[in-house]
């Protein structure tokens, strides 16, 4: 299998990073989903998706900055968003980010507006954590 | 085909998938089974399309990737035999999903497997009421893909059940099945091997091999829909048994199994329309459900197929700006939009009579108070049609000539003849016609106005032309659900070409009759939307000249949800649920879809469906017009199955219409 055969290759730092993240939470199981679609024809799937993903969530998450700030808020809406969100992140298996997008639904269905909003803070801070920690990942790797 | 964004475009697998092609080899597809399974993946989400596609292909299936639902089904129109599942997110933007899966499956019968992030119990619920054959929660895993073959071969599987029995009707080789069929004994009924050595070649190994997975299907086109819709509302459709639905339809070559799927089938959108109009907009939103729900959903409704119409395309903005602006289309999208064939749910007894008086109390109210805008405006224009062209109208010759006055000819006549042709079948025709033409030219008139498409041309001779409200507007299916009721309106074919036109005229009927709206909003839908659905009726504006297959579509739906619900859902339904929007790929690919339509249609679609729908015009001219012409109408109203019949429409007449 390529995956495991590139996975086995990873020694040294690039190993250790990826076996950290995972340690810490900022991956799961799907990340491994995506490692092992990994193949000669596609050497780089991991890394175009999670480009990808990084692309297309920033895009998401400003259509949600944006419903955030309305007043009052439309929870249905905000709800709707994240739903959306949280299918992208899970899909990569983004651990920390989806968490947070779960809190959040919580808040909406609570109707908590303080609640949502800071949740959101925290997720953009995962989000981007995440993302430069697949960065550096991916240069070693 | 649409990709994904970012992600390499995702074709079939080369080579191989080529020769897995329907007729083609058989074998070979068998042999690699389940590889080289045709997959279509629908998600507006370019990160899950991507790992979707990725995954299925590791799969070895053969893959194609789409963002857009209403691309989606176009694709899915334009090579019904293309593709053996579908997968498909829940939450997309262009069209919910579950609107999808329906479409999908009263128009190929596809398996259909939902997808989402949304794990909530009511979520899967409505992924197992609307027919989807599984439901993935995302993330999805590689394993969960590796076994979606199984619903491919269970759904072939319990059609070649059908094979089984001499019966087995086929698109293209219906003809052949027959005499194959006549050819079978009894003694052979109980083995469908037998049958398969008596088929075609391709299809006897088919039935052989589950692995080939080519079991040719069922194709139920238009007029056999419309005869089971008849048959089923003549036992009642509590006592539809697929035996005696069978005996009545007479159908060569059909089997009870194929009478019971599809009774299934039918009893699921019929009880969703149903649940529709109990939960306003609890379906969809674009399902009004009840006439009340409809007319109180306008709004929201009207937003809601505004916005579908928007995307559909050029009519919606149009026509959304003229109806908003002239107030139609609160009143076009009501009956437009919010009938879905909810009421037909009750029974296939029709309730025009009622939709118009009683039961869509509210929207009575609110068409009254459209109708009265409608009615001026209709006052306002000049009836070409006289009454008695109306009433010629539902004689061949004079429809013809209506329509013909109407557009310019080409696509009346073609509506007209179309429409002609069913007329000498419905009695009510004459009645309504006369009675509804005039509504309808009025509203025609009117919302040809509004209409800034092409509608416009559609004056009220046009309406003269009932048949042409009858008819979907023949070039643009029904996308949006006010362009459906445009064009219902306006009937004309020409013009209405584009769905807005359709619903524009639709909307003015609407508004002017309340009840009638609603049945004609079903008949405009289902006329509309004949192609699209067989039983939402997706007006699509396919006029009768379009796509007689679009028409019967709607015709379909409508003169089977005319009886219940003439004002009902269904028409709101099928515009809305059928996505006029959707079917017909809502936006720019109206036109292609109409097309696809009725080309995919056309064989199925008869002109019988046209012909409800113009009986439903007339229903609806009745509505939209004149006092004279509403007590007309209501007397009509009565025979509302009659009047569908007038279109020609056969089987439907308005049996159950409650007086």
């Amino acid at each position: 299998m390529n995956s495991e055969i590139d996975r086995n290759k990873l020694h040294g730092q690039a190993g250790l990073t990826r076996q950290s993240l995972f340690d810490q939470g900022y991956l799961d199981e799907q990340f491994v989903q995506l490692e092992e679609l990994q193949d000669d024809t596609n050497p780089n799937f991991v890394e175009e998706v999670v480009t990808l993903f990084y692309r297309d969530s920033a895009r998401l998450l400003a259509n949600i900055e944006q419903a955030l700030e309305r007043s009052p808020l439309d929870f249905a809406k905000l709800d709707d968003y994240m739903l959306q969100f949280k299918g992208c992140c899970s899909s990569i298996g983004a651990k920390k980010v989806k968490n947070e997008c779960t809190q959040f639904q919580e808040y909406c269905r609570a109707g908590s507006s303080d609640g949502c909003t800071r949740t959101f803070q925290q997720l953009k801070r995962e989000h981007s954590t995440l993302k430069n920690k697949l960065e550096a990942y991916f240069q070693l790797a | 085909m649409k990709f994904g964004g970012g992600a390499a475009g995702s074709m079939s697998l080369p080579g191989s998938s080529v020769a897995r092609q329907k007729d083609g080899a058989a074998d070979a597809v068998s042999d690699q089974f389940p590889a080289g399974l045709r997959v279509l993946v629908v998600d507006d989400d370019p990160t899950c399309l991507t790992i979707l596609d990725k995954m299925l292909r590791t799969c070895r299936y053969e893959v194609t990737k789409c963002n857009r639902a209403e691309v989606a089904l176009s694709l899915l129109r334009e090579n019904k035999n293309g593709y053996d599942v579908v997968i498909s997110d829940v939450h997309m933007p262009d069209m919910d999903g579950f609107k999808l899966l329906e479409h999908i499956g009263l128009e190929m019968d596809l398996p259909v497997i939902m997808m989402s992030a949304d794990d909530s119990k009511n979520v899967v619920m409505k992924g197992v009421t609307h027919g989807a054959c599984d439901y993935l929660i995302k993330p999805v895993r590689i394993e969960a893909l590796k076994n979606i073959w199984q619903h491919v071969v269970r759904k072939k599987k319990n059609g070649w059940k059908e094979l089984e029995q001499p019966g087995r009707l086929d698109d293209g080789d219906r003809q052949q099945k027959q005499e194959d069929l006549d050819n079978l004994s009894p003694s052979n009924e109980g083995s469908w091997k037998t049958s398969k050595r008596k088929g075609e070649e391709d299809e006897g190994e088919e039935k052989d091999d589950m692995a080939t997975l080519k079991k040719p299907r069922v194709v139920w086109s238009a007029e056999l829909h419309q005869q089971f819709v008849v048959a089923v509302n003549q036992l009642g459709i509590d006592k539809a048994v697929p035996k005696k639905i069978l005996e009545l339809m007479n159908v060569t070559g059909l089997t009870r199994e194929n009478v019971a799927s599809h009774l299934q089938k039918y009893r699921l959108y019929l009880r969703r329309l149903s649940g529709v109009s109990q939960h306003q907009g609890g379906l969809n939103n674009s399902f009004l459900g009840p006439q009340e729900t409809s007319f109180g959903m306008m709004p929201s409704l009207g937003g809601i197929d505004l916005r579908t119409l928007t995307v559909a395309g050029q009519l919606p903005a149009q026509t959304l700006a003229s109806y908003q602006a002239s107030g139609l289309t609160r009143a076009a999208l009501k009956p437009s939009i919010a009938m879905p064939f909810v009421d037909q749910r009750d029974s296939l007894s029709i309730e025009i009579p009622k939709l118009k008086f009683g039961e869509g109390q509210k929207q009575q109210q609110q068409l009254s108070t459209t109708n009265t805008k409608h009615i001026n405006l209709l006052q306002g224009i000049p009836m070409t049609m006289e009454q008695k062209q109306l009433v010629s109208f539902q004689q061949s010759p004079q429809l013809s000539g209506t329509l013909n006055n109407l557009h310019g000819g080409g696509q009346n006549s073609s509506l007209l003849r179309q429409m002609v042709q069913p007329q000498s079948q419905g009695e009510m025709l004459n009645e309504s016609i006369g009675g509804q033409m005039s509504l309808i030219q009025s509203s025609i008139g009117q919302p040809i106005p509004r209409n800034r498409v092409s509608n416009s041309d559609y004056s009220v001779n046009h309406m003269a032309d009932l048949p042409h409200n009858g008819f979907p507007l023949s070039s643009t299916p029904v996308i949006t659900p006010l362009s459906s009721k445009g064009f219902k309106q306006e009937g004309i074919s020409s013009d209405m070409q584009g769905e807005k036109v359709f619903a524009q005229s639709y909307d003015v009927f609407d508004n002017l009759h309340q009840h009638k709206t609603q049945n004609w909003q079903l008949q405009n839908a289902a006329l509309n939307y004949g192609a699209a659905s067989r039983y939402p009726t997706t007006s699509l504006g396919n006029a009768v000249n379009v796509s007689p297959s679009v028409l019967v579509h709607q015709a379909f739906s409508l003169a089977n949800h005319k009886n219940g619900h003439n004002g009902d859902c269904h028409v709101g339904k099928t515009i809305s649920f059928a996505g006029a929007e959707e079917q017909f790929g809502g936006t720019t690919n109206i036109d292609r879809n109409a097309n696809c339509l009725l080309t995919n249609i056309p064989s199925r679609v008869k002109v019988e469906r046209v012909q409800e729908m113009s009986s439903r015009t007339n229903l609806f001219s009745d509505h939209f017009g004149h006092d004279d012409l509403m007590s007309a109408l209501l007397k009509q109203q009565e025979d509302l199955g009659q009047v569908e019949s007038e279109f020609d429409f056969d089987g439907y007449t308005m049996d159950n219409i409650p007086v």
